[in-house]
């Protein structure tokens, strides 16, 4: 059967035909569609048995598709490259763990930073938890890849990183599916102490999983995705050409390319197969979509014979995404000929919704904070990060997930006064309940603004984790009740809006407010899904 | 044969479900098919584009180099000039006319035009006005699509209305009716 497939639900239902019990993940752009699609194949199919509801964050996520290997069944667990930062703790002791059901750990990295903070590359995770990494270079492969993963996770005992890029994720192509596999039995952990990380263990543990690389190099030299294509002859140049960098290449030549090429899907990076490579290429261009992982290594481990060129000597740019006019430029071919770059055409940044919450927010916040004229807005991640351009300019800081509570805080700390962070719901559950501990704790005198659209909106309105338990929250967190103050962010209520704010303001202590009105996207959504419905 | 299409807009306005339109009709087609889509940020008001492949060969690249694109489909006239330099030496350009104004700095309309009649092969369609004499203002983005349908070359228009039929089916008979009608008034403008 052939399907129209996006690179997520290629991923999606290559996860599902390889007899998927759960996937756990947070929203982020681009790995969103992954969970997304399961869900609907969920509810199109009631009696499949896939856990497919969000988590509140990408750890949370990660211990417990863990948790589902341990327990003997496939798991799968999803999030955007800034995400495994969070998960950073259980992923790298998962390989010390080890699996017992198949764990694949998808991570969609953003080269070009379309809606991230940074371009970090996924990869270098990979390398430093010492397991094997597989990175497609088309939706097809993507779909083939699941369940050669989690055959081989359960082979190696190991999880397996499987990384793709925004390009990939957002793609789509026609995608042939084999038939699905049964899910695993029940068939959890018992009889051994690998799982139990106290040093005595883990050292045990960590001894295996250094003797098994010499064995998870060899699957990467033999590897089905890793091609290795050249006659027995000298050449001036070969190229290694990873993930999708290879589609790139290839469209470069399209009579098929003169000179070798390692196209690479499978890390270790294949080291022998490279020398080989060198031996008969006079240099070699790394082209890779993210940093120079393999650049450097490869720089590494050849002799100064064979120059190897890319992103760090140059030819490739350093920073952002590959593109075919990038890699053809570095090949020293000739773009196609073509019109000038248009004269009158501006940037079209996006901006927050006409009719969202959060412009009341920002509204009130510009008219309140005129009076003080050394206050500082610490932001957050979300929509309502759109409040740092124009009209609002109202965001001193955006660092990561929680960061808004900390950060006010620690300026509070060295004497910034008012100290206001404003992050959204869904952030506020995923990464900045510990810092609000931290505030209440201290009696720290910032204004916390927790602006509450029900919803986790930038990502596209997946539910929020917290949604209905918010003032809970701050009360069960030790938030002074008299400080904890619910508003509706409507224009007509704006002077109810700001007096709430300049009162906590001037409350020298920690306050909280809530301001909370549906996301008008998801709203419109379900009012349309009640219209088809009659 | 390969076309390349470039489709523009601004987030809102439909453009990928034109892309979702092309793209079920040329897997009905039975053609190779990439289409690269832009989510996330860029989906709240700001521009939006989406690279579309289709050829009778294995398509390599995702995206479409300067100079390759055959036909560039936008809802918007600025947005359709974003991609200019995109565009290959006999493609075509197929826009809505009705600029779509949300910043501050928007350049001059008439400039815009003008710039944009400047390529030769450019169809400039006011959807808004079709939209409104059609009683279907959803549906500009269908009429934008039927007024493309003759430069897809590789597609035929009856597998485009059975697509939306395919595509929008699950919303209702009214809806797709609707749909197809839309796809119908945009082939026949001139």
């Amino acid at each position: 059967m052939k399907k129209l497939l996006l690179g997520d639900e290629a991923i999606a239902q290559g996860a599902i035909d390889a007899g998927l019990s759960g996937v756990y993940a947070y929203p982020g752009t681009p790995s969103t569609e992954i969970t997304e699609y399961i869900q609907g194949y969920c509810k199109k199919n009631p009696t499949e048995k896939i856990h497919n509801r969000w988590c509140t964050n990408e750890k949370t996520a990660m211990e417990a598709a863990l948790g589902m290997s341990f327990a003997g069944k496939r798991a799968l667990v999803c999030m955007k490259h800034v995400g495994m930062n969070v998960a950073a703790d259980p992923f790298v002791n998962s390989s010390i763990t080890g699996v017992n059901g198949g764990l694949i750990v998808l991570v969609a990295d953003d080269p070009s930073m379309h809606s991230s903070q940074d371009e970090q590359d996924t990869r270098f995770y990979g390398k430093f938890a010492l397991i094997p990494v597989i990175e497609p270079s088309s939706q097809q492969e993507a779909y083939d890849m699941m369940s050669y993963a989690y055959d081989l996770s359960e082979s190696l005992k190991l999880p397996v990183l499987m990384r793709t890029v925004t390009r990939l994720a957002h793609s789509r192509a026609v995608v042939s599916m084999k038939p699905k596999r049964e899910q695993n039995a029940l068939n959890p952990v018992s009889g051994n102490r690998d799982w139990v990380l106290l040093p005595v263990n883990a050292k045990r543990r960590y001894a295996s999983l250094l003797e098994r690389q010499p064995e998870i190099m060899r699957l990467s030299v033999e590897s089905p995705f890793n091609s290795f294509k050249a006659e027995a002859k000298r050449y001036k140049m070969g190229a290694i050409a990873c993930g999708n960098a290879y589609n790139y290449l290839s469209e470069c030549y399209p009579e098929g390319i003169p000179f070798p090429v390692l196209k690479i899907s499978q890390y270790p990076i294949p080291t022998e197969t490279i020398r080989t490579m060198a031996e008969q290429c006079d240099s070699i261009m790394v082209i890779e979509d993210g940093q120079p992982f393999v650049e450097e290594q490869v720089a590494g481990i050849l002799p100064s014979d064979c120059k190897i060129i890319g992103r760090l000597t140059g030819e490739l740019p350093r920073q952002g995404e590959l593109n075919p006019d990038i890699v053809k430029a570095a090949l020293g071919l000739a773009p196609l000929p073509h019109p000038e770059v248009a004269k009158n055409v501006v940037a079209r940044p996006p901006a927050l919704c006409q009719g969202c919450g959060h412009r009341s927010v920002y509204e009130a916040i510009n008219i309140v904070l005129k009076d003080y004229k050394d206050s500082k807005v610490f932001g957050d991640i979300g929509c309502y990060t759109l409040g740092a351009l124009p009209p609002f300019q109202a965001l001193d800081s955006t660092v990561d997930m929680g960061a808004s509570i900390t950060m006010a805080k620690g300026a509070a700390d060295a004497g910034v006064f008012p100290a206001v962070a404003i992050i959204g719901d869904s952030t506020f559950t995923h990464s900045g309940m510990t810092g609000l501990l931290d505030a209440v704790n201290e009696n720290s005198p910032i204004t916390i603004i927790i602006s509450d659209n029900l919803t986790t909106g930038m990502t596209g309105g997946q539910d929020s984790a917290g949604t209905n338990k918010f003032e809970a929250i701050c009360r069960g967190i030790g938030v002074d009740p008299d400080h904890l103050k619910v508003v509706v962010p409507l224009p007509q209520n704006m002077e109810e809006i700001t007096r709430t704010l300049r009162e906590e303001i001037e409350y020298r202590g920690l306050s909280v407010i809530i301001p909370r009105r549906e996301c008008i996207q998801t709203l419109a959504r379900k009012a349309k899904a009640k219209a088809a419905q009659k | 044969m390969k076309t390349d299409i470039i489709l523009a807009g601004v987030g809102g306005q439909g453009i990928l479900s034109i892309a979702t339109v092309i793209g079920q009709a040329a897997l009905e087609e039975d053609l190779y098919i990439k289409q690269a889509e832009v989510h996330g940020m860029s989906q709240r008001g700001g521009d939006v584009q989406s690279n579309l492949r289709i050829s009778d060969q294995p398509i390599a690249s995702d995206l479409i180099a300067l100079g390759q694109a055959d036909i560039i489909i936008a809802m918007e006239p600025m947005e359709a000039l974003r991609y200019k330099h995109y565009l290959s030496k006999d493609g075509w350009v197929i826009t809505s006319s009705n600029p779509f104004i949300n910043i501050g700095n928007y350049p001059d309309q008439s400039a815009i035009i003008s710039e944009l009649k400047e390529l030769g092969n450019v169809i400039l369609i006011d959807t808004d006005e079709l939209g409104k004499e059609h009683k279907m203002p959803k549906a500009v983005n269908m009429i934008l699509l039927g007024a493309a349908s003759k430069a897809l070359k590789s597609i035929s228009f009856d597998k485009l209305c059975q697509s939306v039929r395919t595509i929008f089916g699950a919303k209702g008979e009214a809806i797709v009716e609707m749909n197809i009608k839309a796809l119908e008034i945009g082939r026949n403008c001139e």
